[in-house]
């Protein structure tokens, strides 16, 4: 593989942007395919496939067989509240390749000493999210318990295609958010994408137990079809 | 040191010849039955024989890095593969029982 192809590559990584590595079998040469090109290309029907199903591949083309090494961006992890909880999901998910970062508008608890090694915020989430540009690639999590803080979280992941959001709270909590959530103008449709009480039923306790529950439930979502995550 | 992402491993790819080092790139191709690492996953392997992610469970890795010399030294690609227990062609096997192909080549 040629240097500049590599490097090429490793741009549109850090950008978050997909692409895909074309290798044809038969002599080795490699082109660098990004997604916005995909449109345009002979290959795109397997291209695209690829590039949905996030899987690196063989296929028999008309002009021989070449090797797709689809790159799709890192998931990222959204937590808001910099809790208890946060500070055992945050190592966690870091270790399982994701971008994390905490967003709490409670200085005390914001702080980097709390979290070291991940992006902290202290602010308001109508301030702190819409830079850090929720995708389908992303996991969001609400763990404040305080309606003020959470809710409007809430609404801003609602609003993107994140793969993954899950809430803080018993069943109780839940119904009165949900209730507070459709007074907002969310629909069904949107309540059901919520995971709560959140968390794989593990019976856990202690703070890095629901983490370790959160952090299961969402590579189920990020890794199984839809339903099975539930 | 944290585990190595797959970004990572290829920015270390970047990063190793760009400091001058002679880089080689293995990709897993295929596998068939239970198999440790997922096709695309990577190995970058130095002329020294310093090497950052899997494309196996710790089975097979040692002989991906031996090869990887013989790639470095020659720059023709070539495509490996494991399987259990396949003594004749390859000393070593994946114990999972599964069968991978690899494709080794140098990065120029």
């Amino acid at each position: 593989m040629r240097l500049t192809i590599l490097s090429n590559l490793n741009a549109e990584r850090v950008a978050r942007r997909p692409a895909v590595i074309v290798t044809d079998m038969a002599n080795g040469e490699h082109r660098l395919v990004k997604a916005a090109d995909v449109a345009g290309d002979a290959l795109k029907d397997v291209l695209e496939k690829h590039l949905r199903s996030g899987k690196s591949g063989l296929e028999d083309t008309p002009s021989g067989q070449v090797f797709l090494t689809v790159y799709v961006p890192p998931p990222k992890l959204v937590i808001t509240g910099a809790v208890h909880i946060s500070q055992a999901l945050s190592p966690m998910a870091k270790m399982a390749g994701f971008d994390v970062t905490i967003v709490d508008p409670r200085t005390a608890f914001a702080t980097q000493e709390r979290f070291p090694d991940v992006k902290v915020i202290a602010e308001w989430p109508d301030k702190a999210l819409p830079p850090l540009g929720v995708d389908r690639y992303t996991a969001f999590v609400a763990l404040t318990h305080d309606p003020k803080i959470d809710d409007p979280a809430l609404l801003h992941a609602l609003n993107s295609d994140c793969f993954y959001i899950g809430a803080l709270g018993s069943k109780k909590t839940h119904a009165r958010r949900v209730e507070r959530l459709k007074s907002q103008g969310v629909d069904d449709a949107g309540i059901a994408r919520i995971h709560a009480p959140i968390g794989l039923s593990i019976a856990a306790v202690t703070p890095p137990e629901i983490a370790i529950s959160i952090m299961a439930q969402i590579v189920a979502s990020l890794r199984q079809a839809p339903e099975a995550a539930r | 040191m944290m585990l190595a992402r797959d970004e990572d491993i290829l920015k270390a790819a970047e990063d190793w010849r760009k400091q001058g080092r002679a880089v080689a790139l293995a990709t897993v191709i295929e596998t068939w039955g239970s198999a440790p690492r997922p096709v695309g996953a990577n190995l970058v392997i130095d002329g020294e024989g310093n090497f950052l992610g899997s494309v196996s469970g710790g089975c097979v890795e040692g002989a991906v890095v031996t090869e990887a010399m013989d790639v470095i030294e020659s720059g023709k690609a070539k495509t490996l593969e494991f399987g259990v227990a396949d003594e004749t062609a390859w000393k070593v096997g994946l114990s999972c029982g599964g069968t991978i192909r690899v494709y080794v080549e140098k990065v120029d």
